[in-house]
């Protein structure tokens, strides 16, 4: 099977050939309308419940990354970031949009070669690595498969890539049951690497691990940056991981993008009111242990009823008529074109005033 | 400042517990000599890495330990009774009205067949005499203090009906339900987003200050705890290593390892150009390293951290350290602060 590579090889060296020349300083990834839905059950109970039948878990997305940037997807449970991260990497088929690497568009069904340039580590370094198979094997399967290297380097291919990911030679002939956490994490960034992606997706890479351990991957995750160049873009609901790590952050809600900005200016000025409320939110070293009202009061809808006009406006401390009657798009600042928000008021003059939010207001369960 | 002590006797008085877990690799020492105390009103945290038997201590307090897991040695006094020493039948008439209990995940701590209600409603019918009228106006009255909205139409919904932050609201109502003087909790926010994670650790604070309820509160993350808690204990491999008050642990840690903890998570208002892992991995419990614990992944450690297991001593304001050589901790604060 270590003949020629296949049709998909020939395309990569066409495609990268073509995007080194023209333009170099254009986006790596270049997303637009980006939107992924699910079908749910019948559509005549969803009909007496008065639900949507299908749920809209990315809708409408414009996201470019530029190459050798870290950039952070954050948001609560629900706002269908790793479902948007699933669809860039092509392992969830898109209702519309597009994607774009390197300029080139990137069709439904991917070729392997276009696989390669888009991998992903996922959150849990105990389901996502083959228990059957030694880390030597799971690498080599993949580098023989994609033909990475020629046959006889994937030995000293895959050492030099546990080498990469600070795991021992010895660890080849290892099955993932016999690696801590973090070590099946490092695995499972050597995997991701080995196809030498121009894009690294990490999906939540250190929330199943113990703070201690999280340290070593997140500082892995910074010198392979440095290192190789790396292009990241990382899922994550801990916004300290995310400030330590990137530098542009993304601000997802509901399906849709309500604020992307550079990470300092972002944390120094939110101009989002749910940006602001999930900055607040943060638990920090203050000492502060007070009662008083929460950053956010309510939980966010369900995404099979999202609200009409603004989708934040049922929790939203500053919501006024005009968010339930018109969508707010995504605009960048008059002052800052890198920072965009997606707030009728985000980068008014006079901001209405938060009403005192009371506890526990709007959408109270999802029943 | 040791006036403290002297003061009243503590609400909760935990001592030289230990805790063992029949496994097949051997006799896992889960909790090997915890001694703590919980001030009534008051607030504990207390943390450490998964593994490291904080969970285990929280359930022995209890009496709710896995089946293969059994306290061997050590008293649990709550207001001088102990605890140890009951049976289930006399445990059950403490839990509830004297201790609840929040659990991570409210979704497999709940009822998933019984009503919210009538789940919020039981613990009032059973210890505090009430019948079903009284029971079902107290659960109304504890879902409106815990911010369920619309607690009317609620009470008759299951647990699944709720989102993740409102079935742990459910979970404080029931906790609350039978007015206890402590409650227990097991990483109760881990599972939620950070603003519910923040709603609820203010209600939680909130209704615990007003009703003057005891906390012991069980994390992996330290500035929930800076949040929340009085106190804090640090655990490492079964053992209490360092205690005091949060301020002064959290800021003047004088022991490697909880100076391990602080330094490996990223700190959101000041950004770090590297953050400092510590080395290894906890050790076996199976059979823990002789002496200090810590000391085959400590940078401080010294011949002498080999020989014994250094105990907890204390050295000023309450603040108590495991460390033989917990200056160095400070020292290299102390260089730290200068070099900013």
């Amino acid at each position: 099977m270590t003949t020629k590579p296949l049709g998909g090889g020939t395309a990569a060296s066409t495609a990268t050939g073509s995007a080194l020349l023209p333009s170099p300083d254009g986006p790596l990834l270049e997303a637009t309308d980006l939107a992924v839905s699910f079908s749910l059950g019948s559509a005549l109970i969803a009909r007496l419940r008065h639900e949507a039948h299908v749920l809209h878990a990315v809708d409408g997305v414009d996201l470019t990354i530029p190459r050798g940037e870290a950039l952070a997807l954050v948001g609560e449970s629900g706002s269908g970031k790793s479902t948007l991260a699933r669809a860039l990497a092509g392992l969830q088929r898109t209702d519309r949009g597009e994607i774009r690497l390197d300029g080139k568009v990137l069709p439904p069904r991917r070729s392997r070669a276009d696989q390669r340039k888009i991998q992903m580590v996922f959150q849990d370094p105990y389901s996502s690595l083959n228990p059957r198979l030694t880390v030597g094997g799971i690498l080599h399967e993949l580098l023989r498969v994609h033909h990475v290297v020629p046959g006889s380097e994937v030995e000293s291919y895959t050492r030099e890539l546990l080498g990469l990911v600070g795991l021992g030679e010895e660890s080849v002939h290892a099955y993932p049951r016999q690696f801590s956490g973090g070590q099946r994490q490092r695995v499972a960034i050597a995997r991701a690497l080995a196809l030498r992606p121009e894009l690294l997706v990490a999906d939540e890479p250190v929330s199943a691990l113990d703070v201690s351990v999280q340290a070593t991957i997140l500082n892995l995750l910074q010198d392979l940056r440095a290192e190789l160049g790396l292009t990241l873009l990382l899922i994550s609901h801990n916004l300290a991981v995310v400030r330590h790590l990137c530098d542009r952050i993304a601000v997802m809600y509901l399906g849709r993008l309500i604020e992307v900005g550079p990470t300092e200016t972002l944390f120094a000025e939110p101009r989002h009111p749910y940006t602001q409320g999930l900055l607040a939110a943060i638990p920090r070293m203050s000492f502060t242990a007070d009662g008083d009202a929460p950053a956010i009061s309510g939980d966010p809808p369900s995404p099979l009823r999202i609200p009409a006009g603004c989708r934040f406006r049922t929790r939203c401390p500053i919501a006024q008529p005009i968010c339930e009657q018109q969508d707010p798009v995504l605009t960048a600042s008059n002052s800052d074109p890198a920072h965009s928000a997606a707030c009728h008021f985000a980068f008014a003059d006079a901001p209405p005033r938060a009403t005192a939010a009371g506890e526990a207001t709007g959408e109270g369960a999802r029943s | 400042m040791n006036g403290g002590e002297s003061m009243s006797q503590p609400l909760l008085q935990v001592d030289d517990l230990h805790v063992q877990i029949a496994s097949r690799r051997g006799i896992v020492r889960a909790v090997d000599g915890v001694s703590l105390e919980v001030p009534a009103g008051e607030a504990v945290g207390l943390v450490g890495e998964s593994g490291s038997g904080k969970s285990m201590t929280l359930r022995a307090i209890l009496g709710v330990l896995p089946p293969e897991a059994r306290v061997t040695a050590g008293r649990v006094l709550l207001d001088g009774v102990d605890l140890a020493q009951l049976d289930n039948r006399r445990l059950n008439q403490i839990r509830g009205p004297k201790i609840a209990m929040i659990f991570q995940e409210p979704m497999s701590a709940l009822n998933p067949v019984m009503r919210v209600g009538s789940q919020i409603a039981e613990g009032p019918q059973v210890h505090m005499g009430m019948n079903r009228r009284q029971s079902a106006e107290r659960a109304l009255e504890l879902m409106r203090r815990v911010g369920i909205p619309d607690p009317e139409r609620r009470f008759s919904s299951f647990p699944h009906e709720f989102s993740g932050g409102m079935r742990q609201r459910v979970m404080i109502a029931i906790a609350l339900s039978c007015e206890p003087s402590l409650i227990l909790c097991d990483e109760p926010t881990t599972a939620l987003d950070v603003t519910i994670q923040d709603q609820i650790l203010r209600l939680l604070v909130r209704l615990c200050r007003e009703s003057g309820t005891s906390l012991v509160f069980v994390t992996h993350d330290l500035p929930v705890v800076a949040q929340v808690c009085h106190q804090l204990a640090v655990m490492y491999a079964g053992r209490i290593v360092e205690h005091g008050s949060v301020e002064g642990v959290l800021t003047q840690p004088c022991h490697p390892y909880t100076l391990g903890l602080v330094r490996s998570a990223p700190d959101v208002d000041h950004p770090r150009s590297s953050l400092v892992a510590i080395p290894g991995a906890p050790p076996s419990l199976v059979s823990p390293p002789a002496g200090c614990r810590f000391h085959p992944r400590c940078k401080f450690a010294e011949e002498d951290c080999t020989v014994s297991d250094p105990p907890l001593r204390l050295l000023d304001a309450g603040h108590a350290t495991a460390c033989l050589h917990y200056e160095r901790c400070l020292d290299e604060l102390r260089t730290e602060g200068a070099d900013r």
